[in-house]
């Protein structure tokens, strides 16, 4: 099989770090080779952050350049929009509606761009979600980012059971039933 | 069967030491290298420290070596300028148990101050360096170099850069050798480099230099895959993987040795290919060397010194494609912040009250320099701070530095800031210096030091305790003060700049992301009280927004509870409430 590319963006502390640990992990069970590479230190202080993911029979460069990733999982709205370009031409995009502002638009020297994702989908195959609410309901609004990912779970290759099972190795224990519940209700939707 | 496991650079750099028979390892924290002692650290077999700077755990690891194990010293390419004093000599002194010091470089500056390349530093100081391109060839090159290390009597770096450190790859896990300890065997012409030995350890140096010229023109880290010969590619490291993505069809060296070059094997490969590049990020170092040697090539007249390549920006400079990707969507830049609740946010908003400039050093802290707070007006090295105003009060004059002050952490100021402020004492200097003592080393993640009671492995240890340090050096006026006591600290800062002698403000409170409990309160906006007058967004909390209807929110998602905003504000808006 070819490459497949996937890349995690967000505002740095949203958790993309957790949602790539999962990624890698259920890579390697299903026996793919893979590479993914993250960004640490100072970004990671409400910076923009964006984490590649790789995975196939044999991979080379740990990065997923312009024009190239399958899917864009997208924490905040404004980050979806500063990495569409990174997106093949039938890519699909997961977004949450989060907004958070950058600095220079809370200081009033840049506005926070309007219709993201009605412009976002003129080109890609978009799919939204209010992660943030869903996660409320849920009763724990840390777990927006695995409802994320479980919708983009619908444009990857592995099994819901698969998911499942990593959700389980890789979240803290404490919070395995709420985040296997945050994952059924991402990947239910959009169905 | 072996097992395969997805491992951060990092980790397979530490899994490496471990594998090779690695006993001590010494290291400070900086980005992109940190991690590398975080998981040495999980292995028993190895003694693991967090030193106060490069610099002592350089010479640690140089005592290690000589007393007869091997050893490791890890730190980014600025920590590498720290250690240089020792690392020079020790390249004379050689080694006894293997030595080998991984460099991170940090093209792309995500988390420097500068871009320099540790090639460069490591010619200098006649020292082999070695570059993996993944995880497994991170894991293999660090038992490599610490059989070169031995056999040629040279300490060995590796050379990694932020993506090779913070990307992941499948490592196959091996056993530890079992490597003995060499015995101590007093030699002073060795390890004494007073002018006559080093004279001689000199000579000792160059003939290695030649040794490893022709020998590693057979290392086995250095590979050659002959395909089409009308373009030949030089590079190494993360760059190589770009090549093979751009050039499928080029023949490729990979260099695993970048210093000294293995001089036979690339003229071997430049005569049999048409157009040889070198690709390699940062400076020319390959390429100036090969190209003295009368060979043709072609590098930075179409590559750059600055920043990470790519397999796009090869296909593009090599091949002149022209490649139909969308341009990047114009949008608001997303700079890092000071985290909603951090206690700089409160001392940065007392500096800007005053107007005071800061001196700044390097940290989280750093972040005071730009919009809203614009507080910090410098940021050279660690340190720097305290040195840089001394030097200005040197310069100008004591009235002139009244309203600066010198900001460091309290990480940063037992790295090297110690030494600054003996510096002003001794030489006189009436200037304040705040260090903001957040209980860690903050930006790199939440690393212990010598002031926080507890060792890289979590035992507990004596903690330095900084006021009893500054009074030590000499200071009189040594102030403890609570950093969201804006009050307090007013006065103090009033004060202090206005005395003809030294003051240092210990700002006192912890990181707010060392404490993983979650939040019990935090703070809403009344808005049938708000006069929307944009106060309490004035120190810049990123929890805190105005929304189109110009109602000012604090975000509950974001907010930890700090408070600093309900100082600022004069019309009693803003509540508190118990969340949990």
């Amino acid at each position: 099989m070819e490459t497949k590319n996937i890349m995690i963006v967000g505002v740095g502390g949203q958790g993309t770090l957790l949602t790539s640990r999962i990624l890698g992990a259920l890579t390697i069970q299903a026996g793919y080779d893979v590479k993914l590479s993250e960004v640490h230190g100072m970004a990671q202080r409400g910076g923009s952050v964006v984490t590649f993911v790789r995975y196939g029979e044999k991979v080379n460069e740990p990065i997923v350049e312009e024009g190239q990733a399958d899917v864009l999982i997208a924490f905040e709205k404004l980050e979806a929009l500063r990495y569409a370009h990174f997106l093949k031409e039938d890519g699909a995009i997961i977004v949450n509606e989060q907004e958070i502002d950058p600095m220079p638009v809370v200081i009033g020297a840049a506005k926070y761009p309007k219709n993201i994702v009605e412009d976002l989908s003129e080109k890609h195959r978009v799919y939204k979600v209010d992660a943030t609410k869903e996660a409320k309901e849920l009763g724990n609004s840390r777990v927006f980012n695995v409802i994320v990912l479980g919708i983009a779970a619908q444009h990857m290759d592995f099994t819901k059971e698969d998911w499942l099972k990593v959700i389980e190795e890789t979240v803290p224990e404490k919070t395995i039933d709420i985040n296997k519940k945050a994952f059924e209700v991402g990947y239910n939707l959009h169905r | 069967m072996s097992k395969k496991v997805l491992m951060l650079g990092n980790e397979a750099f530490a899994r490496g030491a471990y594998e090779a028979g690695c006993k001590v390892s010494s290291a400070y924290p900086g980005t992109p290298s940190t991690e590398i002692s975080e998981n040495i650290i999980k292995y028993d077999e190895i003694y693991a420290e967090w030193a106060p700077n490069e610099k002592v755990a350089m010479e640690v690891v140089i005592g290690a070596s000589m007393s007869g194990v091997r050893s490791l010293a890890s730190m980014k390419h600025v920590g590498l300028n720290v250690a240089a004093d020792p690392l020079f000599t020790a390249s004379y002194i050689g080694v006894n148990g293997g030595m080998v010091i991984i460099v991170a470089d940090d093209p792309g500056l995500y988390s420097s101050q500068n871009e320099q390349d540790t090639r460069a530093v490591a010619r200098a100081a006649k020292i082999p360096v070695l570059e993996p391109s993944d995880s497994a060839e991170a894991k293999e090159f660090v038992k490599f170099a610490f059989d070169m290390s031995e056999k040629y009597d040279t300490p060995v770096i590796i050379r990694s850069t932020t993506r090779l450190s913070h990307s992941q790859g499948l490592v196959e896990l091996e056993d530890r050798i079992d490597i003995e300890d060499k015995p101590y065997v007093r030699d002073v012409t060795k390890n004494v480099m007073m002018p006559g030995n080093a004279k001689g350890r000199h000579i000792v140096v160059e003939s290695r230099e030649r040794a490893l010229i022709k020998d590693s023109c057979d290392f086995p880290i250095n590979t050659v895959e002959y395909n089409d010969t009308k373009i030949g590619v030089i590079s190494s490291g993360i760059p190589y993987h770009y090549v093979k993505e751009a050039l499928p069809e080029a023949s490729v060296l990979k260099l695993g040795i970048v210093n000294p070059l293995p001089r036979q094997l690339i003229e071997d490969f430049a005569s049999k290919v048409d157009t040889l590049y070198i690709v390699e990020e940062l400076d020319p170092i390959i390429e100036e060397q090969v190209k003295s040697w009368g060979i043709k090539a072609i590098g930075k007249e179409i590559l750059t010194v600055q920043g990470e390549y790519s397999a796009n920006m090869l296909k593009k400079a090599v091949k002149g494609q022209k490649l139909s990707t969308d341009n990047p969507a114009n949008v608001p830049g997303r700079p890092p912040i000071l985290c909603p609740g951090c206690p700089h946010r409160s001392v940065y908003s007392v500096l800007k009250k005053l107007k005071i400039h800061a001196a700044g050093d390097i940290g989280c802290y750093t972040l005071g320099a730009v919009a809203p707070l614009s507080v910090v007006d410098t940021t050279i090295c660690m340190g720097a701070s305290i040195s840089s105003l001394h030097g200005m009060e040197k310069a100008k004059g004591k009235e002139y530095i009244k309203d600066w002050v010198a900001v460091i952490g309290d990480s940063t100021f037992l790295h090297t800031g110690v030494n600054s402020l003996i510096n002003m004492v001794y030489n006189k200097a009436t200037g304040t210096v705040m260090i903001l003592d957040n209980s860690t080393t903050g930006m790199t993640g939440h690393q212990e030091h010598a002031a926080t009671g507890k060792t890289l492995s979590g035992e507990a240890t004596y903690s330095i305790d900084l006021e009893k340090l500054c009074q030590a050096i000499g200071v009189k006026n040594v102030h403890v003060i609570d950093a969201f006591d804006t009050d307090k600290l007013e006065k103090a800062l009033k004060k202090a700049v206005g005395l003809d002698e030294i003051t240092v403000i210990i700002a006192q409170s912890p990181c707010v992301l060392l404490d993983k409990s979650p939040v019990t309160k935090q703070y809403v906006i009344n808005q049938d009280k708000c006069k929307k007058c944009g106060m309490c967004m004035k120190p810049g909390c990123p929890s805190i927004t105005k929304k189109e209807n110009g109602d000012i929110v604090i975000n509950e998602i974001m907010c930890n509870g700090c408070g600093l905003c309900v100082e600022f504000c004069r019309f009693d808006a803003i509540d508190g409430i118990k969340v949990r």
